[in-house]
């Protein structure tokens, strides 16, 4: 993989930019439509807590592997099985240092989804029963919902949320009034909310959960690549992220686990290279993480997700958090110039990750979408997946806007302008 | 002018027709957009075969709504036989607008939830 150079970032750049960062991903090079009325438009990309763009280093690690480094991994004796093998696992350890923890509980799974889900069917079956409750939060993701409904039907147990209050918040007394029911078998909830964008306030909620108990699990698929995550220090018992979000390829995601906890769960899916040995009637399992690993794993985007990090290991993670941050407020200052716009969640980017969710009276999320696409401005509208949330929020749906480390106060800028002339065109 | 949010596409938004309750009615169906999660209704009452009268209810982007509110003065007096035939094509051509592939299910909705009342067939029209 090729070495990643430290970056040389201009702190408190009047662009609101990180320095020379755009340059590093190539799609910011194509324009975009383009009509008789319209020229065509470069990239402005506002969705990155859908998806982040790729930069060129991790394309390249991608292609550079599949063309001079594939084979199988775990099984090959010659040379290019070695240095697959080399690929993937150094590419696991650099991704488990990057989220500060061990190599051995640095499970590669599909996306958030399923780490979730590996959790919700092997943990969940072996420990939740008849009377237990899992104690989730309004403002999940339905990756951090669902599998819950599902175990909690199939073994009797009962799922309660947290509520969420005006603010976008929820209530350390809430959760202390929940854990004192003494039913909680385990807490699951978002690092950062996907729509509000709250910060939740991770450790106490964690150390609370401890002394009830209950275990842990956290989606982290909104923070990971937005601030400095060191899961070990964290000691939830379960630590759930995406790498298409973190600027590496889809189709790998990651789990954390406790090492204790690992051990004694079956396994998830069953099949190759998760077995010691395989008998006609029975087989036994491989060691940590591979008992996890079930059939050929993500080989590719194992060593993408590996580039990926590093990169962002050398713009420094406390830098991408400010940088965020910094933008945050400002796309929160610009947003409130524009009349009937109301943004959900916490007031402050303090409190936020790099998004805003709002909605503009007189204009339906869809449309508000529709009208900024053709700027060239990408923003998402709809549920985001949080239908639940929704219904709190009291809204159908919401647009939502997302920063990352390419984005600077020009992307805010464009937005606005397209708002302000989408309020136009409805008459508004 | 703009191509898709046109006037009269922004004034049945705004306006939109046939919309609220109706008592009594003999039909009625409700159907989600499960892209957004926008939901519509629609309460109809039935004479002799035909579509007497029907309203929409329900929450939508302006194409959504825009199509449900033109799509039910055309409904107003069809024959239910004739509701079942009615294709995708209807409504696009109806609405009068280019619609792009990931808004079609927003135009499509009304007639999702009508032809789901008098047919009972609950398939996105095709």
């Amino acid at each position: 993989m090729p070495p990643v150079a430290e970056k040389n970032v201009f702190e408190g750049s009047p662009s609101g930019a990180l320095a020379g960062v755009r340059s590093d991903f190539p799609i910011f090079a194509r324009k975009f439509g383009g009509s008789d009325s319209r020229p065509p438009s470069p990239l402005i990309y506002l969705d990155s807590a859908a998806t982040t763009q790729k930069p060129r280093v991790v394309i390249d690690a991608l292609a550079e592997h599949l063309r001079d480094h594939n084979a199988n991994v775990h099984r090959g004796v010659y040379e290019l099985a070695q240095e697959a093998d080399a690929a993937f696992e150094g590419a696991r350890a650099r991704i488990a240092a990057f989220a500060g923890a061990r190599r051995q509980v640095t499970i590669f799974t599909k996306n958030t989804t399923e780490a979730i889900n590996l959790v919700a069917y092997s943990w969940g079956r072996a420990n939740v029963g008849p009377g237990d409750a899992v104690l989730i939060t309004q403002m999940e993701h339905h990756a951090n919902i669902v599998p819950w409904q599902v175990l909690c039907r199939e073994r009797g147990a009962i799922l309660r949320y947290l509520d969420v209050d005006e603010q976008g918040e929820l209530s350390l007394d809430a959760l202390d009034a929940e854990l004192a029911r003494g039913d909680v078998r385990l807490v699951a909830f978002a690092h950062v909310s996907n729509v509000l964008g709250t910060i939740n306030p991770v450790a106490e909620m964690l150390a609370r959960a401890r002394a009830a108990g209950a275990r842990t699990l956290i989606d982290g698929a909104q923070a990971i690549p937005h601030m400095a995550v060191e899961v070990d220090a964290l000691d939830a018992d379960f630590y759930a992220w995406s790498g298409h979000k973190a600027l590496g390829p889809t189709g790998i995601g990651v789990l954390h686990g406790r090492r204790e906890l690992l051990e004694e769960m079956p396994p998830f899916l069953t099949g190759g290279d998760m077995i010691a040995s395989v008998d006609f009637q029975s087989a036994t399992w491989n060691e940590l993480p591979y008992k996890f690993e079930a059939g050929t794993p993500p080989v590719a985007e194992a060593v993408g997700l590996g580039a990926a990090v590093a990169y962002l290991q050398a713009l420094g993670m406390e830098r991408v958090r400010e940088h965020e941050r910094t933008l945050t407020a400002y796309m929160l200052e610009r947003l409130a110039e524009v009349p009937g716009l109301r943004v959900v969640g916490p007031a402050s980017a303090e409190r936020r990750g790099g998004l805003a969710s709002f909605t503009i009276d007189g204009i339906h999320p869809h449309d508000v979408a529709e009208l900024v696409a053709r700027a060239g401005v990408c923003i998402r509208a709809g549920h985001h997946c949080a239908q639940p949330l929704m219904r709190c929020l009291g809204v159908g749906a919401t647009a939502r806007a997302s920063v990352g480390v390419y984005n600077d106060r020009a992307d805010v800028d464009a937005l606005v302008d397209a708002l302000l002339a989408g309020r136009e065109v409805f008459g508004l | 002018m703009d191509d898709l949010y046109r006037d009269y596409i922004l004034d049945h938004y705004k306006h939109p027709r046939n919309f609220g309750e109706l008592e009594p009615h003999d039909l009625e169906a409700l159907e989600h957009n499960p892209l957004c999660g926008d939901e519509l209704a629609v309460q109809i009452r039935v004479q002799d075969g035909r579509i007497e009268d029907l309203r929409f209810q329900g929450h939508g982007c302006a194409i959504s709504q825009a199509a449900a509110s033109i799509a039910s003065e055309e409904l107003k007096g069809m024959a239910l036989a004739e509701v079942g035939e009615l294709g995708a094509d209807w409504m696009i051509e109806l609405l009068g607008i280019p619609v792009s592939a990931t808004r079609r299910k927003c135009a499509l909705l009304n007639l999702k939830v009508v032809r789901g009342a008098v047919t009972g067939d609950h398939a996105w029209p095709a």
